[in-house]
């Protein structure tokens, strides 16, 4: 720290983030608790009186910081989940570092011009006015050139934080000393918020609503197909600069009370978070929202709780476990939920295979069961199908038993086997499936017989019920009955790469 | 300058030089990232970081410079690793999956250095966020020589990645351009991509714990965009942007002395500045640049747009004289009237004409030249020849033959007219009627 005093004046400055986010401690340890000393950093459980204030909303602070949080977090939530689908999450990233040169100019030149430099209005102006001039840079760069968007954010991004840096530089040296208080301006300060914030953090949500409900049909499209939307006469460049301003807005109102790398990862997290719960962008949308609200209520209630913990980081923290959740175990996209689909038809894939390799060789012994057999099939030798497809004994074998564990097939000593009435079914439905495919391969898609059997391989699998109809119709196999189709090709050839 | 008077060699010289150490080491691997369309990925590192450093203060329990180094690169080459993924197995989207890392690491690093601040003597601004002013007074001796410590780390970084980008130049630039080929070609590309990772977190470890971390987001992007401005061929783009990066660097610091001086205040942030500069030398760059710029494009659609509308003009001239053989004389008023140009571009456009000796100035107005009438010859007749076989070969109709033609009639040479009057069938009359002007012998031939 000593290091650190004398001359790092940039130092100084950025260190103000940190110290900001972890200010929030110190501002919501004010709290008339007694426990311990400024200087104790310990986090300990809280008992049962810091329970029931956070829990019971009995302080007015902590209800004017779950409140103002739980809002921003709601209303970031919303537009982040459109800047995600615009592919465009780090835009919050970048916008919200352009805003500081115009804070430090409006700093500077209102103090130069003798008014009242750290007034709220005056700061906002020019973080807006700066976050809207680095937002059309952005877009220039992008568009008038051949730098890619990536690097046109990160161009605006480095270099307006710079020149804000270097601003402050400056304003860290005038007279009025005021200077010190403008970093919580700019950096948040969550757990001090005053209820000007919470008023101004609720209009801008407001705003952000209403604008979301009215545009909401517009501005999907242009989320997913930005070419269509101009094709159909929607003004594009007008709705993202729409959707620009949301996030200039919820970036500039947040900044202020929140901090920058948590607005940052309300603008990000919950939207990605909700990705992976559905499918459907109305519910995307609101499950955001509420991901959003519920990790700023969750996280400034820990914080509150135990006052130590930064509220700020806290937020994040939550959002980022819900995250990690929604990846793991949502059930629409989550990764478990994708494994297990992805399981589940792998064995369908190798069961239905083995099925139709024993209804082959039954078809070629001349006593190929039907498809809706209700007797037990004749007995097929192991040895026989291992030749019938590219597979191992052993993966056979463990083929072999995992279906015995399903009731498909019965096996005599491990040497024969026969299919149960119910494997019987499903091994005539798949083949019949498969030779449906064939026939449909050679007679419209020209494919030479010989060659149809991989594809056909393939698609078995996944050939529901109105598809086996219509093909059926089509092929006119209907009088076909309950009989499964005649192969296309010769069964008997020998195992080669054509039958793998 | 008076700003400069005290600019002291042994002391912003150091500044000047580790700005520009920082900054070439930057753009060296800068440029792939712009490539490869990753610009962020410093920011996100030099944020994410910060566990690392709490870790090795919790278990070093000092502020020791080696295991900070050794845990904030584990944790920035854990980022790239996170962020790639979390965009492969979640399918999420690579900027959004960089930002849900990087503010989660950094949440936690600020959670651990809360935690970690009552064991060991800890300030997190001190630790992310290095002043570069503070280079000279931190000296290791090589040799015989007090050298400051940063410069020789920046140093060792410099020589680091060049190293590696010299001995990787194909493989990296294949892998960046064409991650596909690079696979056919036996290039492995994620082993290039890991290792540029690496280069990537240690750089941005080594420069911002040294010289901040503004620095060196705007040193990864901003030298190498200004660079892809400049040039379509990676080494030299290479090299324009570490040229660029010191440049920015040196500019930046006598900015920093010198701008504030102006409004009466003491140096401001050199980091801050040399990204300003940066920035002001990217924008110029956006302007000027030979190719690319944007002022050049504007030039160019400018100076196309005269010519064709000279032609224009040529071609009514030539019409007016076929309808009026006793010769036509036209006012400039008259020529916007027909054409509905603009009134600065017609009287360029006129001014252009007659200084190239196609028309002549009289008392009632212009009119054309022997020379004038040749070129308006040779335009109208590609004009209708194009109508003629528009009709012929390309089956179109009546009324779109003459936009058509007109667009074309202007990138028509001689060899393409005669190719034109080949493809045709050798009538004298366009599908209007009128009568195709003959082809003028060349010029040399008269």
């Amino acid at each position: 720290m000593s290091k650190c005093r004398p001359l790092g004046r940039s130092a100084l400055v950025l260190a103000s983030l940190l110290v900001a986010l972890s200010g929030s401690v110190a501002a919501s340890a004010a709290q008339p608790s007694g426990r311990g000393t400024i200087t104790d950093r310990t986090v300990a459980w809280p008992t049962w009186p810091q329970w029931r204030r956070v829990v019971l909303l009995e302080d007015y602070n902590t209800r004017l910081v779950l409140a103002g949080t739980t809002l921003l977090g709601c209303a970031a939530g919303t537009v982040g989940s459109f800047t995600l689908l615009r592919k465009r999450s780090l835009m919050g990233d970048a916008l919200s570092h352009a805003t500081l040169p115009g804070i430090g100019i409006a700093f500077v030149a209102t103090t130069l011009a003798g008014g009242n430099g750290k007034s709220l209005a005056v700061l906002l102006a020019g973080a807006t006015i700066s976050g809207i001039v680095g937002l059309l840079a952005i877009l220039f760069i992008r568009n008038a050139t051949r730098v890619k968007e990536d690097a046109a954010l990160g161009i605006v991004l480095s270099v307006f934080f710079g020149a804000g840096v270097a601003v402050l530089g400056v304003a860290q040296q005038m007279e009025t000393g005021h200077a010190a208080g403008l970093e919580a301006f700019i950096y948040g300060k969550t757990a001090s918020m005053v209820p000007l914030d919470a008023q101004l953090i609720g209009a801008a949500g407001l705003i952000v609503a209403i604008v979301c409900l009215l545009l909401f049909k517009e501005l999907r499209l242009l989320c997913f197909d930005e070419t269509f939307g101009a094709s159909r006469g929607y003004p594009v460049v007008a709705l993202d600069i729409v959707l620009m301003g949301l996030v200039v807005t919820v970036t500039i109102i947040g900044l202020q009370a929140v901090g920058l790398i948590l607005m940052i990862a309300l603008l990000v997290v919950p939207a990605c978070a909700a990705r992976f719960w559905t499918e459907r962008m109305s519910v995307m949308t609101i499950a955001s929202a509420a991901i959003g609200a519920l990790s700023a209520l969750l996280g400034a209630g820990l914080s509150a709780l135990a006052p130590n913990l930064p509220s700020g980081a806290m937020i994040v923290l939550v959002a980022t476990c819900v995250f990690l959740v929604s990846m793991f175990f949502a059930p629409a996209r989550g990764l478990v939920a994708r494994a297990v689909r992805r399981r589940t038809l792998e064995s369908k894939v190798l069961r239905q295979h083995l099925l139709r390799a024993i209804y082959e060789r039954l078809d070629t012994m001349g006593n190929a069961p039907t498809r809706d057999e209700s007797r037990e099939s004749a007995a097929v030798a192991v040895g026989e199908l291992l030749s019938m497809r590219s597979w191992s004994r052993r993966q056979l074998e463990k083929q072999i038993r995992q279906c015995e564990r399903q009731g498909l097939l019965r096996t005599e000593e491990s040497v024969t086997l026969r299919l149960t009435p119910m494997g019987c079914r499903e091994a005539a439905g798949t083949t019949h499936r498969h030779r449906l495919w064939e026939l449909f391969l050679i007679r419209y898609a020209d494919v030479a017989p010989a060659q149809v059997d991989r594809d056909a391989d393939a698609i078995e699998h996944v050939l529901d019920a109105p598809m086996v109809a219509e093909l059926e119709l089509l092929l006119r196999q209907q009088d076909a009955g309950r009989a499964v189709v005649a192969s296309p090709h010769a069964l008997d050839r020998p195992a080669g790469p054509a039958h793998g | 300058m008076s700003g400069l008077d005290n600019w002291n060699w042994s002391f912003d010289g150091w500044i000047v030089l580790a700005g520009a150490l920082c900054a070439v080491a930057s753009s060296l691997v800068g440029n792939f990232l712009v490539l490869r369309r990753m610009s962020l990925l410093g920011d996100a590192i030099s944020h994410a970081v910060l566990p690392g450093l709490a870790a090795a203060f919790l278990i070093s329990g000092a502020r020791e410079s080696v295991p900070m180094f050794l845990g904030a690169a584990a944790v920035g080459v854990f980022t790239a690793l996170a962020t790639e993924w979390i965009r492969g197995y979640g399918k999420v989207d690579e900027g959004a999956a960089m930002g849900v890392v990087f503010t989660g690491l950094f949440a936690l690093g600020l959670v651990m250095i809360v935690q970690a601040a009552d064991r060991v003597d800890l300030d997190p601004g001190c630790v992310l966020y290095g002043a570069i002013e503070l280079t000279p007074l931190d000296t290791v001796a090589v040799g015989s020589w007090q050298v400051p410590r940063v410069v020789v780390v920046l140093s060792v970084v410099s020589l680091v990645n060049l190293f590696v980008v010299v001995v990787f130049f194909k493989e990296l630039k294949i892998s960046s351009f064409d991650p596909a080929l690079a696979k056919t070609l036996g290039i492995n590309a994620s082993i290039m991509h890991y290792l540029l990772m690496t280069l990537v977190a240690v750089t941005a470890v080594a420069s911002f714990e040294s010289v901040g971390n503004i620095l060196v987001v705007a040193m990864f992007v901003v030298p190498a965009a200004t660079a892809h401005l400049c040039t379509d061929r990676l080494s030299v783009m290479i090299a324009i942007s570490a040229i660029v990066g010191a440049a920015s660097a040196v500019l930046g610091h006598i900015g920093a002395m010198v701008v504030p001086q102006w409004i009466g205040y003491r140096s401001t942030s050199t980091a801050g500045m040399m990204a300003v500069a940066a920035g002001l030398l990217f924008a110029m760059t956006v302007f000027l640049a030979p190719r690319y710029g944007v002022l050049m494009k504007l030039v160019r659609r400018g100076r196309l747009s005269l010519s064709i509308l000279a032609e224009d003009v040529l071609a009514l001239f030539f019409r007016d004289e076929e309808r009026h053989p006793q010769g036509v004389v036209r006012d400039s008023a008259a020529v916007r009237q027909m054409l509905l140009s603009g009134g600065l571009s017609t009287r360029a456009a006129l001014l252009v004409l007659r200084r190239r000796g196609d028309l002549t100035l009289g008392s009632h107005g212009y009119s054309l030249t022997d020379q004038g009438r040749r070129r308006a010859q040779a335009l109208v007749r590609s004009h209708r020849l194009w109508e003629q076989y528009l009709v012929e070969s390309g089956g179109l109709e009546g009324s779109h033959l003459h936009e058509n033609a007109e667009r074309l009639e202007h990138f028509t040479d001689d060899q393409l007219r005669q190719r034109l009057a080949a493809e045709t069938t050798g009538t004298t009359v366009d599908p209007h009627g009128t009568p195709i002007p003959p082809e003028l012998p060349q010029k040399g031939a008269q």
